[in-house]
């Protein structure tokens, strides 16, 4: 007995409401339980999706202003003329015949004291537990001369869709000679290789089309994401550390870290000036709007939640998944997120059903494609110890840095493969 | 009635001690499996082109299987890393798991003579422990039917000339329909597995 502690009481409890729903009609819960889900990427269409899976009695609605989600991940093959921008387009029907009420409004508020989500449109949601997947937003101007305004002129292309196109197109138009300037952001950020995968596949296109161009990474950090393994991959293919190296890459320690722009001019300030013919600013981020509207986040612009449920240490029942969260050690990616959202939904279908929150278990895989034939990958298994999220010790990890081309071939088939998987798992 | 209930909940209320005390750490088999699905589909069926699909794979070969990505001792690219995450009773419930669930045939593209070649062949040398062209998992048998056409290349690579291991049987059968026909007798199979629906 003295083993027995409070979740295993809980577990107990819920146990025999779980039985009073067979047996003793007067101990069940009655009307079904609602669960308000705001932003529908990665995070939010995946809980929807896997509460309704899981249980099919609760009443769910997410709530996305936009029709359609472009995926960020793999929009870098999109820029390296890989892949076409339909192909990272996704619709809603998918979560529709989960049984998911989809509703295309822009959230405004939630009240964790009513426990009601409000819209622009004017609607008022009921909620039982509210879900919130409110990706990432920018903190503008802290490159002075970048802001909302600017990017539609200078673009981030850090959300997909027509950021993407825009980019894409520039790169395009660029004339051969030229030079492209990728800004990166300082930690933490969404998905921590993408500024240096973009690379890749912009040096691809402009390997295959444009050889005399060179691409500039101006960083604000003395390292970055699978360092070793995107050096040696820009060595093999675009002359990394040569005199003549397509991609020159510049962190702190060098003076790449970027105070300024000037839009008009295309001209890049760090410790000294740096012309663009296309540039591309990937600003320092913060959590999506919505949580600062609700109050979830924390004074550094990010939301602490329970690592076991995903529920808001600032709110009770309101949970925060994906990118806004503070998840750490596990990284802000899509597979992080949609990895995150079955542990949230997991816990709040058993809260639902009067049961204790289930033991967690988590994984993160990542790609990153250099050429169409060349890839890596980094991956992890999280565990919780102490209610926190720790690395499994001794699993997860990069490629090997001897891998073979015929392994890193194979590696680009399965990223593929993982982006056809996910994107299915979470809207289909 | 009511004396059946009482037993129930005190059968359930026991239960849960035991599995609370002993089973603390150790999360669901859904809980698990579920993190397989972003590179293996939802519920283990793969939508391709190269993941293979997991649903439907008999418990040991799936724990023969994890073990031996553990142990480095089967090629892989990222699997020796993922399985070095789980202990062994999480690797039995997720062997468990998946060996629940229907494996989910997609469309592939395949060349039609060649998979009727294929078919040939596989009678001949596969069908004995690859029952029903390669559909069952009985006796532990992997699941080839419908499997996606690159894995299957990979693994025959891996077999052929990556040092993978296979039991005496397979190796016996597959000198014999290299010695026979070549690769093109190993294509001629993978394009038959792969136009199965």
């Amino acid at each position: 007995m003295s083993n027995i502690n409070r979740r295993d009481f809980l577990n107990l409890a819920g146990g025999v409401t779980a039985l009073s729903a067979l047996g003793f009609p007067m101990l069940s819960f009655g009307a079904s339980k609602r669960v308000v889900i705001v932003g529908g990427g990665i995070g939010g269409a995946t809980a929807a999706k896997y509460i309704r899976m899981a249980d099919s009695s609760i009443d769910v609605t997410l709530i996305e202003v936009n029709k359609y989600y472009h995926t960020c991940f793999m929009s870098n093959e999109v820029l390296g003329g890989n892949r076409s921008l339909d192909s990272i387009k996704f619709g809603y029907s998918g979560l529709k015949k989960h049984g998911v009420n989809v509703v295309h409004d822009l959230v405004t508020g939630i009240n964790p004291d009513t426990k009601k989500v409000s819209t622009r449109g004017g609607k008022s949601f009921s909620y039982d537990a509210c879900i919130v997947s409110p990706g990432i937003s920018f903190n503008w101007n802290t490159i002075e001369g970048y802001d909302a305004k600017v990017a539609n002129k200078i673009p981030h292309a850090w959300k997909a869709g027509s950021q993407t196109s825009l980019l894409r197109n520039q790169i395009k138009a660029m004339k051969n000679g030229g030079t492209v300037v990728i800004v990166a952001p300082p930690n933490p950020f969404r998905c921590p290789p993408g500024p240096y995968e973009r690379a890749s596949q912009i040096a691809w296109y402009l390997k295959n089309n444009k050889p005399k161009s060179k691409i500039i990474i101006l960083d604000p950090k003395p390292k970055f994401s699978k360092m070793g393994l995107f050096t040696a991959g820009w060595q093999r293919h675009y002359g990394y550390d040569s005199t003549n190296s397509m991609i020159e890459w510049l962190g702190v320690d060098s003076g790449g870290k970027v105070t300024r722009i000037d839009s008009k001019k295309l001209i890049a300030y760090a410790d000294v000036d740096f012309k663009a013919d296309v540039m591309n600013v990937i600003p320092p981020q913060k959590a999506g709007k919505i949580a600062f509207a609700a109050d979830l986040v924390n004074d550094k612009g990010w939301c602490p939640v329970n690592h076991q449920t995903f529920e808001s240490t600032r709110h009770k029942d309101i949970h925060v998944i994906g990118d806004a969260s503070i998840a750490s050690p596990m990284p802000k990616s899509g597979y992080a997120a949609n990895s995150e959202a079955k542990v949230c939904a997991a816990a709040v279908v058993a809260k639902l059903n009067g049961k204790g929150a289930p033991v967690p278990s988590y994984v993160n895989t990542c790609y990153s494609i250099i050429t169409p034939k060349d890839a890596m990958s980094v991956a992890m298994v999280y565990r919780l110890e102490d209610s926190k999220i720790i690395k499994v010790k001794g699993s997860g990890g990069l490629t090997p840095k001897d891998a073979s081309d015929a392994m890193r071939q194979r590696e680009v088939s399965y990223a593929h493969s993982w982006f056809n998987n996910i994107t299915r798992d979470v809207f289909g | 009635m009511i004396k059946k209930h009482f037993i129930r909940i005190v059968l359930l209320l026991f239960g849960g001690m035991l599995s609370g005390a002993i089973l603390a750490a150790t999360p669901s088999a859904s809980m698990l499996a579920n993190t397989c699905a972003g590179c293996h589909g939802t519920n283990g069926s793969s939508s391709g082109p190269a993941s293979p699909t997991i649903a439907g794979m008999s418990k040991d070969n799936f724990i023969e299987t994890m073990k031996a990505y553990q142990g480095g001792e089967r090629p892989s690219t990222i699997m020796t890393r993922i399985a070095k995450g789980y202990t062994d009773k999480e690797i039995k419930l997720m062997a468990g798991f998946f060996s629940k669930q229907k494996f989910i045939r997609k469309k592939q593209k395949y060349n039609a003579s060649r998979a009727k070649f294929g078919k040939k062949l596989h009678k001949k040398y596969c069908e004995k422990c690859h029952e029903k062209g390669g559909r069952s998992a009985d006796d532990d048998a992997g699941i080839l039917a419908g499997q996606w056409k690159p894995y299957l290349q990979y693994s025959m690579l891996d077999f052929t000339k990556g040092g993978r291991e296979m039991e005496k049987k397979m190796k016996k059968k597959l000198d014999a329909l290299q010695k026979d026909h070549g690769d093109k007798g190993i294509d001629a199979l993978i394009n038959y597995y792969a136009s199965q629906k």
